[in-house]
C-alpha cells in the first residue's frame, strides 16, 4: 500500500522530541523564588567579589521596578517569576583536562544529544565551552587559545580572574535596566561564557557553547560577552536542545559583543529547545535580549536558526556607532504545533557609511504563528547609510500565521534604506515536480524548504549547516501544504 | 481646560440644539462615552507612535462654528476643480451653503447628511450603513457624538452617476480657532458607479483642526473612484478617517494627494466583504517646513480571491515628518488572496524624518502577498544626464521627481482632476512642467 500524506501525517504527530530524556545528576539547587538574599546567595556561591554583588542587586531593583512586556505577538501564560528557582548545579564540579575523568553519565547525555566532544575536538577543531544547567563542566582546546592570548572561559572563571575586563565592558551593551528580562538576567544569571580576543588575533577555531536545560523547574539565565579587540576575528557558536518537559521552562539569556575597531564578530546560534508537544503543553519560554556593539570599521554578523521553544522573544541588535561599520542578521525560524515566534533584529545606524542586511526566512506549518518584528533606523548624522532588508515567508497549511512588523525611521537624506517582504506557500507544481521524479512529497518539502533556507544557511559555519539542515527537516515534517 | 474636557462638557449644550425628528440620541450618548473613557490617542499608542496630536489639540478650538459666512464663488473658484461640470457639496465652517451647491435627486440622492438624518425617506439607509463600519476608536466616537453635517451620497442600483461629485469643507476666519467634525456618507448599490472629489480648505490663518468621517459602502459590482485632495494652509490640521466596506465583485479605489497643511493623519481602512473584490489606495505626498503627513491604511482580506493594491509615495524637505503604516491582514478564509504594498519615499533633507512600518499580518497560506518600502535619493547619474542635455539642475531634479510620483497619477480617470494634481507637483517642485495629459 502506497504511504500516504495521512500515513505521514500520523506518523508525524506521534513522533516525540527527539532529545527529551532527563539526565539523573544530583544537583545543588536553591529554594524557590526570588528576592535580594536570593541575588546575594547566587553571588556568594558563586564566590563573587562585592562589586559584582553590588551589580547583581542594581539589576534586581530595576528589575522589580519594571513590569513584563506584553507588546510581542505572542501569547503565553506569564511566568510565575517566585515560582523558579534561581540556581542549580551539576553537584559533582568537575574541573578536567580530559573527558575519560568526566561523569560518564553526563557523557552519554550529549553522546545521546549528538554532542561527541571527541569528535568535534578531531573533526571540527571546535573547542566546547560545555554548560550543562548553568555551571561550566570542561572546557577543551584552552590552552591552544591560551597560546594566543585568548581568554575563553565561563563567566564566573572571568569575574574571578579577570575582573578588568568584565568590570570594563559589562552591560556595556545591554545595561542593567535595558528591558525585564535583561533586568533579571543581570541579577540572576548563573553562568555563561567570557571570550577575550585581544588586538589583531584571529582565532583559529570556531568557539562554542552548548547549552541544556536540565533540571526541572529552574530558569536558566546565561550571560555571554564577547569582546574582540582590535582588529581581530572570532567565530562564535550556541548550540542548544533541551530535555522534554510538562512545564514551561524560562530561559532569559544576554548575550553582549563588543567589537572594537575593524574587530569581526560572527555569531551563530542553532536553537532547538524543547517546543511543547503536538496539544501545545510544555514548551521552553525563550525570550532572549542580544546586542552588539560595533566601533569603526568593526562587523558583527547575527546567524540564527530557530527552530524549538514554545515561545520565542528574540531580537539580536546592532549598534553601528563606529564609522564603516557593518552589520548582518541572517534567521530563519520555524513554527510548528503551537510554537510562536516573534523575532527580529534592530540596526541602528550611528556612523557614517555604515551598512547592514537583514535576511530573515520565517517558515510555519500547524497552528502556529511567526513574526517578523524588525527595527532599522537611520540617525541624522549616519550619512550615506545603507540597509538592505529582506524578510520571506512561507506558510504550510492553513492554521498557521505569518506576520511582518517593520519599522523603519530614517533621519538622513543620503541614506539608502530597501525593505521587500513576501508571503506565500510552496507551489503544488514545484511538488508535483519533485513526485514526477520520484521524490515523495515529504522530501520535496524538505527540499523546496532547503532552498528557501540556503541564503541564510550558507552562512552558517559548516559543522552547523549540517545540523541546522536536519533540524529544519525534523521540524518541518507533517506540515505538508 | 484640556481639550477633551471641554469637549465632553459642550455635548450636553450640544444635544439641546438638535433636530427632534433625528434618532442619533442613543448613539450620539454612547460615542461622547466612549470618547470620554478613551481620550485623544497617545504616542503610547502603538497606532499613534510617530504622529503627536499634542501641538494640534493645545489650541482652544470653538466647537460651535456661528453663522453661515458669506463667500462668494469668485473667492473659492481655484479651490474647486471648476473646468468640468460636477455636483457640488459645499460647507462652509461645517454648515451647507446652499447658493455655492449644487444637489440632485434625480436617480442618484446627492444631499445634506442633516437632510438625511431628519427625513423618513432616508431612514432605511440611515439605519443601515450610518455609523456601521467606523471602528469606535476615540476620534470617531468623538466625531459620531457631534457630527451632524457632511454629504450624504446614495447612488441607487444599476446607476451611474452622470458627473462627478466634489465635497468641499471650507473654513473662514471668524472664529479665533475651529474645529470641525463633518460625516460623510456614500451608499453605492449594485452595479453602480460614481467618483467623488474630496478637499478641505482653511482660509483663514487661525488654526483649524477638521476631524472627518466618511463612510462608504460599496455592494456587489460598484465602481467607486475617491479622490482627496489635501493642500491646505500650515495653520490647517487633518484628521481623516475613512472606511470603505466593499462586498462581492465591487472595485473601489481612493488616491490622496497630501500637499499641506500642518498635520495630515490619513486612516483608510477597507473591509472586504465577499469574493473578488478589489481595493486601491494610492497616494502621492509631497511636503516641506514643518509639516507631518501620516498614511495609516488597513486593508481588511476576509473572503478568497480578493485582491488589493497599495502605492504610496513621498518626497520630504526641510524639517517634514512623514509617516507610513500599511497594514493587511489576511483572515484564515481568504485564500487566493493577491495584496501587494508599496511605499517609496525621498529625502531631500538631511533634516526631514520618515517613518515607515509596513505590516503583514497573515493567516491563510495559499497566497501572493508582498510588500516593499524604500528611501533614497535622486539618481546623480539621471541628474548629470539631463543636465549634460541642457537642462538646469533644479528642473532636472523636479522632472526626476515628477516621474517618481508619476506612476500614482496614471491610475488618475478623472483628466481635470489629474491635470490639476500635476499642476500642484509641479508649483510644489518649483518648476514648469509642460506636459499635456
Amino acid at each position: 500500500m502506497a504511504y500516504t500524506e495521512d500515513d505521514l501525517k500520523k506518523e508525524l504527530e506521534t513522533k516525540e522530541y527527539e532529545y527529551g530524556f532527563y539526565t539523573d545528576i544530583e544537583s545543588d539547587t536553591f529554594p524557590v523564588g526570588l528576592n535580594e538574599d536570593i541575588v546575594r546567595a547566587i553571588s556568594k556561591k558563586k564566590e563573587e567579589p562585592e562589586w559584582m554583588t553590588q551589580w547583581r542587586l542594581e539589576a534586581f531593583r530595576e528589575w522589580e521596578k519594571m513590569e513584563e512586556p506584553d507588546w510581542a505577538n505572542v501569547n503565553y501564560p506569564k511566568p510565575d517569576f517566585q515560582a523558579i528557582s534561581y540556581y542549580s548545579a551539576p553537584n559533582k564540579k568537575p574541573k578536567y583536562d580530559s573527558l575519560d575523568e568526566v561523569d560518564p553519565e553526563l557523557l552519554d547525555t550529549f553522546k545521546r544529544l549528538g554532542i561527541s566532544l571527541d569528535e568535534q575536538k578531531k573533526l571540527a577543531g571546535v573547542a566546547v565551552d560545555v554548560v550543562m544547567d548553568s555551571v561550566s563542566v570542561t572546557t577543551t582546546f584552552k590552552k591552544t587559545l591560551a597560546e594566543k592570548g585568548i581568554i575563553f572561559c565561563s563567566i564566573s572563571e572571568a569575574i574571578k580572574e579577570h575582573p578588568d575586563l568584565v568590570k570594563k565592558y559589562l552591560g556595556t551593551v545591554v545595561p542593567q535596566k535595558d528591558n525585564f528580562y535583561a533586568a533579571l538576567n543581570s541579577a540572576v544569571f548563573s553562568d555563561g561564557s567570557f571570550c577575550y580576543i585581544p588586538k589583531g588575533v584571529r582565532c583559529p577555531m570556531e568557539l562554542s557553547t552548548y547549552f541544556r536545560i536540565n533540571q526541572a523547574g529552574t530558569g536558566q539565565f546565561e550571560r555571554t560577552l564577547v569582546v574582540a579587540d582590535e582588529s581581530s576575528y572570532v567565530s562564535y557558536l550556541e548550540g542548544c536542545t533541551a530535555p522534554s518537559r510538562d512545564e514551561n521552562q524560562l530561559h532569559a539569556a544576554v548575550v553582549e559583543l563588543i567589537a572594537l575597531d575593524d574587530a569581526e564578530i560572527k555569531y551563530s546560534t542553532v536553537q532547538n529547545w524543547f517546543p511543547g508537544n503536538k496539544e501545545g503543553k510544555g514548551g521552553v519560554f525563550n525570550f532572549v535580549t542580544k546586542r552588539g556593539l560595533c566601533e569603526k570599521g568593526a562587523k558583527i554578523s547575527w546567524t540564527q536558526v530557530e527552530t524549538g521553544s514554545a515561545v520565542t522573544w528574540k531580537y539580536p541588535s546592532c549598534i553601528l556607532k563606529g564609522d564603516n561599520s557593518v552589520g548582518e542578521f541572517y534567521s530563519i525560524a520555524v513554527t510548528n504545533n503551537f510554537q510562536q515566534a516573534d523575532t527580529g533584529t534592530k540596526m541602528i545606524h550611528l556612523g557614517k557609511n555604515t551598512k547592514s542586511t537583514i535576511i530573515s526566512k520565517g517558515i510555519s506549518a500547524g497552528k502556529s504563528q511567526n513574526s517578523y518584528r524588525g527595527l532599522v533606523q537611520i540617525n541624522g548624522r549616519a550619512q550615506n547609510a545603507r540597509n538592505f532588508s529582506q524578510c520571506d515567508s512561507l506558510l504550510m497549511g492553513n492554521e498557521c500565521g505569518a506576520h511582518t512588523f517593520p519599522y523603519i525611521e530614517v533621519k538622513n537624506k543620503s541614506a539608502q534604506v530597501e525593505h521587500e517582504a513576501t508571503t506565500s506557500k510552496i507551489g503544488e507544481d514545484q511538488i508535483f515536480y519533485c513526485n514526477q521524479r520520484g521524490i515523495d512529497t515529504e522530501k520535496a518539502i524538505a527540499l523546496i524548504v532547503n532552498g528557501f533556507s540556503k541564503e541564510v544557511l550558507n552562512k552558517l559555519p559548516m559543522e552547523f549547516a549540517v545540523e541546522a539542515q536536519k533540524l529544519l527537516e525534523i521540524s518541518l515534517e507533517g506540515s505538508v501544504g | 481646560m484640556e481639550l477633551k474636557d471641554k469637549l465632553v462638557s459642550s455635548f450636553l449644550a450640544f444635544e439641546e440644539n438638535l433636530d427632534p425628528n433625528e434618532n442619533l440620541d442613543t448613539l450620539r450618548n454612547e460615542a461622547i462615552k466612549n470618547f470620554e473613557t478613551l481620550g485623544f490617542p497617545g504616542k503610547k499608542d502603538e497606532d499613534w507612535k510617530y504622529t503627536s496630536l499634542n501641538s494640534v489639540l493645545k489650541h482652544d478650538y470653538s466647537v460651535f462654528p456661528k453663522k453661515e459666512d458669506a463667500i462668494e464663488y469668485r473667492d473659492i473658484k481655484k479651490y474647486l476643480i471648476h473646468d468640468i461640470d460636477t455636483y457640488d457639496l459645499v460647507f462652509i465652517d461645517g454648515i451647507y451653503s446652499s447658493h455655492l451647491s449644487q444637489t440632485t435627486h434625480d436617480k442618484i440622492d446627492v444631499c445634506l447628511m442633516s437632510a438625511a438624518l431628519n427625513k423618513d425617506k432616508y431612514s432605511a439607509v440611515i439605519e443601515n450603513y450610518y455609523n456601521k463600519v467606523a471602528p469606535k476608536t476615540s476620534l470617531n466616537s468623538l466625531n459620531t457624538a457631534f457630527a451632524r453635517e457632511g454629504a450624504f451620497i446614495h447612488i441607487h442600483k444599476n446607476t451611474q452617476a452622470d458627473k462627478p461629485i466634489q465635497i468641499i469643507n471650507f473654513a473662514t476666519g471668524n472664529e479665533s480657532a475651529l474645529m470641525l467634525q463633518p460625516r460623510n456618507l456614500v451608499v453605492v448599490d449594485e452595479n453602480s458607479h460614481v467618483q467623488i472629489i474630496e478637499r478641505h480648505q482653511s482660509l483663514t490663518d487661525h488654526p483649524v483642526l477638521t476631524n472627518s468621517v466618511t463612510e462608504i459602502f460599496a455592494d456587489k459590482r460598484a465602481i467607486i473612484d475617491y479622490y482627496k485632495i489635501q493642500n491646505d494652509k500650515s495653520s490647517a490640521s487633518l484628521i481623516d478617517n475613512t472606511f470603505i466596506n466593499q462586498k462581492g465583485e465591487s472595485n473601489v479605489s481612493v488616491h490622496t494627494f497630501s500637499f499641506g497643511g500642518k498635520l495630515t493623519r490619513n486612516n483608510l481602512h477597507f473591509y472586504q466583504n465577499g469574493e473578488r473584490i478589489d481595493s486601491t489606495m494610492k497616494g502621492v505626498t509631497i511636503i516641506e517646513d514643518k509639516q507631518h503627513v501620516d498614511h495609516n491604511t488597513l486593508v481588511h482580506h476576509i473572503e478568497p480571491n480578493c485582491e488589493s493594491h497599495q502605492n504610496y509615495k513621498g518626497i520630504f524637505d526641510d524639517k517634514a515628518v512623514g509617516v507610513f503604516n500599511g497594514k493587511v491582514v489576511v483572515e484564515k478564509e481568504a485564500q487566493k488572496t493577491n495584496a501587494y504594498q508599496s511605499n517609496n519615499n525621498i529625502l531631500a533633507n538631511d533634516k526631514a524624518t520618515i517613518n515607515s512600518k509596513p505590516q503583514l499580518e497573515i493567516f491563510a497560506d495559499d497566497v501572493r502577498c508582498s510588500h516593499g518600502c524604500t528611501i533614497g535619493q535622486l539618481d546623480e547619474e539621471a541628474l548629470f544626464y539631463l543636465q549634460s542635455r541642457g537642462i538646469p539642475r533644479k528642473e532636472a531634479r523636479g522632472l526626476l521627481m515628477y516621474a517618481f510620483a508619476n506612476n500614482v497619477l496614471e491610475s488618475v480617470k478623472i483628466p481635470e482632476v489629474k491635470k490639476r494634481i500635476n499642476k500642484l507637483i509641479a508649483g510644489k517642485l518649483g518648476v514648469e512642467l509642460g506636459f499635456n495629459l
